[in-house]
């Protein structure tokens, strides 16, 4: 009943008419994002972070959050018409997507992806709502150890399941927490990996890293590449509807993607990418008409778009009960709590309910919005595809600089953005996932600081973390999912599919 | 596999990667080793930046290992034009900046040089389009959002 009432207000904020104008600002840039390939949510949010310092917290978030949900929208239309996934949340999509628009049924594809999209991310916004007081009210009771096992379990999980390689993953993963390192040291005032350079003391910050990597990386990624052919744009022929057989055989694929998104989402190893490829597996096999798959059947459409959207709500679960990322987006948006001085967790349910419940009730208005603007607005979307690349691209570098001067107007900032940027290239060459490396950068002091406050408790005896039951089992946990991947290589079937 | 036929020794973009995390690793913990502040109990400053020396070194070492193993998976061919242009206006952009120059030429030279690096062969169309996006982009910094960019001799005429 609380939870009822709880959003109850939220929704009263979130029906503030500025409120309702950052959402649909954040809907229109996270769909246009979504649909330009090549930039993602995560990079939208970084960009738009320094800019957003001096606005009002809550509208901003509620504005990267429609960044995020509608970035889990417009990845589908660039899946299905451009066979291009734009994220690797909507590569299951692509496989059925472009071959239904190919056959010429690229609007029922389009219609079922949106429609699917809407019902997972109601049901998953549902399930956020109701599962976050309960995660809330055990997490009051978490210790320093157990936040530090969970830390210890997210940077595993996170560097095992970015990437095809756990030793590249971690590699990331460590390269972040070093970075996090640098800075004056909150406990004793120890200046660490500083050199002398005062731009340094405090600290890196996330979002240049971020920006760096996300932004200029890849704009130099891309261009390394370019003289290869360029992709087709498949036009959408025949009716957008879909008919009474498509939504008979859609229903079903939408609340079983549901069913995958939303826990996978919410659990620390977390990511899209795992729950839309085992919806298309599972659809592929549960199909009425299994000589359609591979030839653009509508089940593998709807199942993977309905999991990429519950797992966005999903990943928002730990990241506002615990103050825990599951991917790069909810990483940025950590990033984005921190810049107004909010820490997601147990307390913020607490001190800022408004703006907690604000934000929830807020995305189930983004959902509205976005199947609203998606259906109808579809071929609004598609000429975006035609933008100049050289144009978007120029654009982009141009605001990453702009935002980085924005919140630190010196020549160094600049240089380590370039010097990120050139990183995230030569990452993205090798293959390296750079999503760890944020995670790390926020969460390695976040660990640092709970290690040494249960190591102050327990009097410098670290047994305490394996005393505790809570600490015990995430830190096995974590060893598991260290170990595993070398034990079964045959995990990674799920995620080597790109071609 | 095919990769393999045509490599010979070590795979080298494994082994520099390796090197350089080796690198680090030291650098992190020489640093460590001439920090003054010791915390009277619990753990100091210096816990952190030795767990974090010893991954990283794990780390090189495991890389030192895959190099002479399966080595890294092997990248596609580059074109150092384009980077060549882009990473030209990207140090343009500092330098402008730095020097005083401004954010609206420094960005003018950043849009005009990535357009060029992503094969647009109108290089003074892009640098006008980059020259009207910084103006309107110090302006509305300026004037809604309260924030001032680098100022140059331009900017100092607008406001």
């Amino acid at each position: 009943m609380d939870t009822l009432l709880a959003l109850f207000n939220g929704f009263s904020v979130a029906l503030e008419p500025s409120k309702l104008l950052f959402c649909l600002i954040g809907v229109f840039l996270g769909t246009a994002v979504g649909v330009l390939p090549g930039i993602g949510p995560a990079l939208t949010v970084a960009l738009l972070l320094p800019v957003t310092f001096k606005l009002d917290p809550a509208g901003s978030l509620i504005m990267f959050a429609g960044i995020y949900y509608g970035g889990m929208y417009g990845g589908s239309t660039t899946a299905i018409l451009l066979n291009a996934p734009g994220e690797s949340a909507s590569l299951a999509t692509a496989l059925e997507g472009s071959k239904m628009a190919k056959a010429g049924r690229g609007g029922p594809a389009l219609a079922t992806a949106a429609v699917g999209s809407f019902v997972a991310g109601l049901i998953a916004t549902l399930g956020l709502a109701f599962l976050a007081p309960w995660l809330v009210e055990l997490a009051v009771k978490f210790g320093p150890w157990d936040y530090f096992g969970l830390m210890i379990l997210a940077f595993v999980t996170v560097s095992a399941t970015f990437g095809d390689s756990p030793l590249r993953g971690l590699t990331s993963l460590f390269l972040g927490i070093t970075l996090g390192l640098v800075g004056i040291d909150k406990l004793t005032g120890q200046a660490r990996l500083t050199f002398g350079v005062p731009e340094l003391l405090n600290g890196i910050e996330v979002t240049t890293l971020a920006v760096g990597l996300f932004a200029v990386g890849e704009a130099l990624y891309v261009a390394s590449k370019r003289h290869r052919e360029p992709e087709e744009i498949i036009p959408i022929k025949g009716s957008l509807w879909m008919t009474k057989q498509d939504w008979k055989r859609s229903w079903a694929p939408w609340l079983r993607g549901t069913a995958y998104g939303f826990p996978i989402g919410a659990l620390p190893a977390g990511g899209a990418e795992v729950p839309t490829f085992l919806s298309y597996a599972t659809e592929r096999k549960l199909c009425k008409y299994p000589d359609e798959f591979g030839k653009g059947a509508i089940e593998g459409v709807a199942g993977p778009e309905a999991a990429n959207n519950a797992s966005a709500a999903g990943t928002l679960v730990p990241l506002l009960t615990l103050g825990l990322p599951t991917s790069a987006t909810a990483a940025i948006m950590l990033a984005g709590f921190q810049q107004y001085g909010l820490n997601p967790g147990p307390l913020l349910f607490a001190e800022k309910p408004d703006l907690v419940w604000g934000l929830i009730a807020s995305l189930f208005i983004a959902n509205v919005m976005l199947v609203i603007l998606n259906l109808p607005l579809i071929g609004l979307w598609v000429k975006l595809l035609a933008v100049p690349q050289p144009w978007l691209y120029a654009g982009i570098l141009v605001f990453a600089t702009m935002g980085t001067l924005a919140v630190n107007p010196s020549p160094v900032e600049l240089g380590m953005l370039f010097g990120f940027g050139f990183l995230g290239y030569l990452m993205r060459r090798y293959d390296y996932p750079v999503a760890p490396m944020v995670v790390g950068l926020i969460l390695g002091p976040m660990a640092e600081a709970q290690l040494r406050r249960a190591l102050q408790i327990s009097l410098g005896d670290p047994m305490i973390l394996l005393e505790n039951p809570g600490s015990a089992t995430l830190l096995g946990l974590a060893l598991l999912g260290l170990v595993a991947p070398f034990v079964m290589k045959g995990l990674n079937r799920f995620k080597a599919s790109e071609d | 596999m095919a990769n393999e036929k045509t490599r010979s020794g070590p795979d080298r973009a494994a082994l520099v990667a390796g090197v350089l995390l080796l690198a680090v690793a030291a650098l992190v913990a020489r640093d460590a080793a001439s920090q003054t502040i010791v915390s009277s109990y619990g753990v100091g400053p210096t816990a952190m930046p030795y767990v974090v020396a010893s991954g990283l070194g794990l780390l090189g070492l495991a890389h030192l290992v895959v190099a002479f193993r399966d080595g890294l998976p092997a990248p596609d061919s580059s074109d150092p034009r384009a980077l060549g242009w882009i990473v030209a206006g990207l140090v343009g952009f500092i330098a402008c900046v730095a020097l005083g120059g401004g954010f609206i030429v420094a960005t003018a030279l950043l849009f005009g040089f990535t357009a060029r690096g992503f094969g647009r062969e109108a290089l003074v169309t892009d640098l006008v389009i980059g020259f009207v996006m910084g103006l309107v982009i110090y302006v509305v910094f300026f004037k809604l959002l309260t924030l001032s960019l680098p100022a140059g001799p331009l900017e100092r005429l607008l406001v």
